[in-house]
């Protein structure tokens, strides 16, 4: 048992970097990596902006290290390059030190494989290389890649829960810990952009046309984007002695019960999972220093989140801002991606700016911040995730008191 | 501008998966969503690619729907407005 | 030590056959479609739901499931709405429906795709349709596993409860992939109402068979 969840290690890629050095930089620079699809042939390509990460499934092999000739779906790789600088950065060289788990998550898993090889799966006629991919598909492939690569042999789950699917995984996580059952575990998500998606989303019309404005009073849409973002926490015990980023002290998760896709008008669900979150850590409102919104540049999603919000913090919002206008909406990445944003504002005592604000929305009381703001004093971040189906949930990472 | 109206009900039936209604259950100019058929918001993006697909009409924003699908035969009248 | 908890009350429908806490209900041939007898289920119970109609095959089936579990034992008339946890795992997530949006965008010539049908490409939607229709605000986790596991969903459910995470759970298996389907739905419930079945892994693994 456990009664503390240290975070140790973190690892992303997204449309704003392969790695943490590169995704600071990028925040440094207020460099946005929403921009046009390369990578997949688009009906959607001329207008619609995705956060694509900049480099083809070859480029990522080999940074994910896989040996030449070895192919695997986009999701694997990102997924496997996240988690592995993840790795690397908590400092681990031996799996079998500690009780050692993976927990991904993934919306599409490996639909971008699948949706290149489709019209070969289904002429039954022929055979060839490309049926190993069949199996790809599924959403718990890309976790036992990662898993393989990590060489992770104790424990090894993946969740589904669309939006929220990676902050659900840390959350599990963190569960497993205290309870016990394991000393660490890689958790955070990863989902690769796909046809898929993009037409499907283009069909729920809330899709930008240009780059997204979350919170903004005349937003029209999110742009989507791709990625990952694993963080290794860790017990008491096995992080005895190591670096530690912070600790995640609170976590939460409810449903909306209100519509398979549109959230609340009041954010029951968004406001139950924050409520929980601060039962567990402890925390006030009013000890948060930052939020980092789920903020997807949706009308509904917006003023849903931004009312929950005015309401868990009596209008009296600390700084806040959604990232979403940097790596666009990384789906069932996102809840991880947010979480290494998090944990590097507190690392480094820095607030990243909500780009592309111009009009806040005036059914809210705080306005986000629009610059980069550093030399804060940030000790706990609240991090939101919601999914469709009504899934929400919550994530506060604290500062480790000295 | 009738029979739009009697055709556009049965393709609303069957766009929307309303099985359990038939042509005489929906009323002209009775609202098709809250109160009237209890139709969400998915099923005003379905109606668009109702639209779209059947009559050849791109509704380009989503809040244009309120006006178009107040009833049926709105519908079938921005139907007759806009048809190539 | 850690408390006891109790299956409560269970519903499985596979083969052609509702079964409610062991008995069985409405039945048919074992090779009808199962999008029909799934139909047929729901007709027979008179559920009342014309949304059921615009679900996906998938969420017909948990629909029809949690209805009749819940009509067996009404938990939400027993706790908070927020007290009341849905967990529930399945093999192949939204596999059928991914199937027939991809359909949909693949020809250039005839491209329409569904809104209606997109939104259920996401296997929690089941979740989420069990949390519309009952108002339930709790916990909810979506896992895919190869098989029901009863080891795992009986530690992750008995921690949640003894944690005071939620103070009843629906838990379960619900997968439906090419006309195969199988749903299994229990209640789990810190005091010995119902059923008052002792939940273990055993236990489980017997009433899934």
């Amino acid at each position: 048992m456990s009664s503390k969840v240290y975070v140790t290690g973190i690892g992303i890629i997204s449309a704003i970097g392969n790695n943490v050095a590169e995704t600071l930089d990028s925040f440094n620079k207020m460099h946005s990596g929403v921009g046009t699809l390369e990578h997949i042939i688009s009906r959607h390509q001329a207008d619609t902006p995705v956060a694509e990460v900049k480099a083809s499934n070859a480029e990522l092999a080999v940074m994910a290290g896989f040996p030449k000739g070895h192919e695997d779906t986009r999701t694997a790789l990102l997924g496997t390059i996240a988690a592995k600088e993840a790795v690397k950065s908590a400092g681990i060289t031996d799996m079998k030190e500690f009780r050692t788990g993976i927990i991904s998550a993934t919306s599409v898993g490996g639909m971008g494989m699948t949706e290149n090889l489709w019209m070969q799966y289904l002429d039954t006629e022929q055979s060839g290389p490309w049926l190993k991919f069949i199996e790809s598909h599924e959403c718990g492939d890309s976790t036992e890649a990662i898993a393989d690569s990590l060489g992770i042999r104790d424990y090894l789950s993946t969740i589904s829960t669309a939006c929220s699917s990676s902050a659900n995984s840390i959350m599990f996580g963190a569960r497993m810990i205290k309870q016990g059952l394991l000393d660490r575990v890689v958790v955070g998500g990863v989902d690769s952009l796909s046809k898929f998606t993009i037409n499907g989303f283009s069909t729920l019309m809330i899709l930008s046309k240009e780059q997204c404005k979350p919170f903004d009073a005349n937003r029209k849409g999110l742009n989507l984007g791709e990625g990952a973002g694993f963080i290794v926490i860790e017990s008491e015990k096995a992080a005895k002695g190591k670096t530690i980023f912070c600790e995640l002290t609170g976590y939460g998760n409810a449903n909306d019960a209100y519509h398979q896709t549109a959230s609340s008008p009041d954010g029951a669900g968004a406001y139950l999972a924050m409520e929980k979150a601060f039962n567990i850590s402890g925390l006030k409102p009013a000890d948060i220093d930052y939020i980092n919104a789920h903020g997807t540049g949706t009308e509904i999603n917006d003023l849903s989140e931004g009312t929950a919000l005015d309401r868990m913090f009596d209008k009296k919002v600390p700084m806040i801002s959604s990232t979403k206008a940097f790596t666009g909406h990384t789906l069932g990445a996102c809840g991880g991606i947010e979480a290494v944003f998090s944990i590097l504002a507190i690392k480094n005592n820095m607030v990243y700016p909500n780009l592309n604000l111009v009009t806040p929305m005036p059914e809210l009381s705080f306005k986000p911040v629009t610059e980069l703001k550093k030399d804060q004093k940030i000790n706990n971040v609240l991090s939101n995730s919601f999914g469709f189906g009504g899934n929400t949930s919550a994530l506060i990472f604290s500062r480790v008191k000295e | 501008m009738d029979e739009l109206i009697d055709k556009l009900k049965g393709e609303i039936i069957e766009q929307l998966n309303l099985e359990d209604l038939k042509k005489e259950d929906i009323d002209n100019d009775g609202p098709l969503f809250g109160e009237g058929l209890g139709l969400d918001s998915i099923d005003a993006l379905e109606l668009i690619v109702l639209l779209e697909k059947n009559y050849g009409i791109k509704v380009a924003n989503p809040a244009d729907g309120k006006k178009i699908f107040q009833s049926v035969r709105t519908m079938a009248q921005y139907i007759q407005d806009n048809k190539k | 030590m850690a408390a006891p908890n109790y299956i409560t009350a269970y519903a499985k429908i596979r083969s052609g056959k509702v079964i409610l806490n062991g008995e069985t209900g409405y039945s048919a041939n074992a090779d009808e479609p199962a999008a029909d007898f799934v139909k047929a289920a729901y007709k027979h119970y008179e559920l009342n739901y014309p949304k059921f109609y615009k679900m996906d095959q998938l969420c017909r089936l948990a629909f029809v499931c949690s209805e009749l579990l819940l009509r067996a034992n009404k938990v939400t008339a027993n706790y908070a709405t927020e007290d009341i946890a849905i967990i529930v795992a399945n093999n192949a997530a939204s596999l059928e429906i991914d199937t027939e949006h991809q359909s949909t965008i693949a020809d250039a010539d005839n491209y329409f795709p569904s809104p209606a049908v997109f939104v259920y490409t996401l296997p929690n939607i089941l979740i989420g349709e069990i949390a519309i229709r009952n108002s339930i605000k709790g916990e909810n986790t979506f896992f895919i596993f190869d098989t029901f596991d009863p080891r795992f969903m009986n530690s992750y459910i008995h921690s949640m409860l003894n944690t005071g995470r939620a103070k009843c759970c629906i838990a379960g298996w619900v997968d439906f992939y090419e006309n195969k389907y199988d749903a299994f739905l229990y209640t789990v419930e810190q005091t010995n109402n119902g059923l008052g079945i002792a939940h273990t892994e055993e236990q489980l693994n017997n009433l899934y068979k």
